[in-house]
């Protein structure tokens, strides 16, 4: 069994490139898949504190490229789950630290050991970018319903096409079901019209994901009690696994007042 | 939009207006066209017709156009009088 390499990019900054990278990871774990999150934004680090894993670090990505430590030291175990792992970033140093061969390189050296090697990409084109992208055997694209986001996808899109990374699979993030039901956000079905490419999941705006983030602990780890969020997380893990999960329904909660605008709104 | 606001003639949605306004950005993205090379373009059609046909060079359109995955540029060059007086 080789591992698959998993690429979560976006393009734009601010989408929720991290949030996703973390909980897609942390659900795989969760289904007992062998998980390493590789943080490639070097410079900008942010994976382990989503993660909660900040305080353990003692080498990075680069110390392992650059022949300061084995692989094996730079990975983090997060002991909340049987087998997750944790690369992280370096802080200190810039893109041209990595090359798009050393990141081959370094997946190439776990696909052996793991089932899943996620790699959260930094925002941008350009070096980063084309590091995230190289060892990759799928590719996730973040978007917001939002004019700025859905253009860069689509940027981003065509690039992965170009490398013969493509198609690429999206995830809408951040959606918010009552400004949809109004007209006042673009739907998953107008993003998916624009973009035409194939949709892996949805995820609703959900306080639940700041408030457990503040904690250091991805929203997929924690129960499902309310979070849609969180469900919505582990659906997209089982789908990359290769399960079909139909989509959570997020139309708003309908009372008296949601039928008449239900009706008033042709809906 | 729907029943209710097309009988109170209520404006579009902010998400349709979105949907449109990204439809027509894409386009020129993916395609490397700015809408000022759609200009110049447009200007040289002109150039090229006068010289046979009296046309009003106001009414020109130049666009571009998504059809699935295709991309067309569409000229619309509307002829002066219908064309009746010919038959």
């Amino acid at each position: 069994m080789s591992a698959k390499v998993i690429t979560v990019t976006s393009g734009k900054g601010g989408v929720g490139k991290t949030t996703v990278t973390a909980n897609l990871a942390s659900a795989l774990a969760m289904l007992d898949k062998r998980v390493v999150a590789i943080d490639a934004d070097i410079g900008l680090r942010n994976l382990d504190v989503v993660m909660g894993l900040e305080n353990r670090i003692v080498y990075d990505l680069v110390d392992v490229i650059e022949g300061r430590c084995r692989l094996r030291q730079a990975m983090i175990k997060d002991k909340r789950q049987p087998e997750l792992y944790l690369i992280p970033a370096a802080q200190t140093r810039d893109k041209m630290a990595v090359s798009p061969s050393d990141m081959i390189l370094v997946c190439d050296q776990l696909r052996q050991e793991m089932d899943y090697i996620i790699i959260d990409s930094p925002a941008g084109i350009e070096r980063g970018f084309r590091n995230a992208i190289a060892p990759s055997d799928q590719v996730l694209i973040v978007t917001n319903p939002e004019v700025s986001s859905v253009r860069d996808a689509d940027r981003i899109i065509g690039l992965i096409e170009a490398e013969e990374k493509g198609p690429g699979y999206l995830i809408v993030n951040r959606l918010k079901p009552e400004m949809v039901a109004r007209g006042d956000m673009l739907s998953v079905d107008d993003v998916l019209d624009i973009l035409a490419i194939q949709l892996i999941g949805v995820i609703p705006e959900d306080e639940s994901i700041l408030i457990s983030t503040n904690q250091g602990l991805p929203v997929a780890m924690t129960s499902a009690n309310g979070s849609s969020a969180s469900h919505a997380f582990r659906n997209v893990a089982q789908r990359v696994a290769g399960d079909s999960v139909p989509f959570l329904d997020l139309t708003p909660k309908t009372g008296l007042r949601g039928w008449w605008k239900n009706l008033v709104n042709g809906r | 939009m729907s029943w209710f606001a097309q009988l109170f003639g209520k404006k579009e949605t902010s998400s349709s207006v979105a949907k449109k306004r990204l439809q027509m950005v894409l386009v020129h993205d993916r395609n490397d066209i700015s809408p000022g090379l759609l200009e110049m373009i447009k200007d040289d059609i002109i150039q090229v017709i006068v010289k046979h046909l009296a046309i009003d060079a106001t009414a020109v359109e130049v666009n571009l156009n998504q059809d699935g995955q295709e991309s067309f540029l569409v000229a619309e060059i509307p002829l002066p009088g219908n064309g009746a007086g010919n038959r």
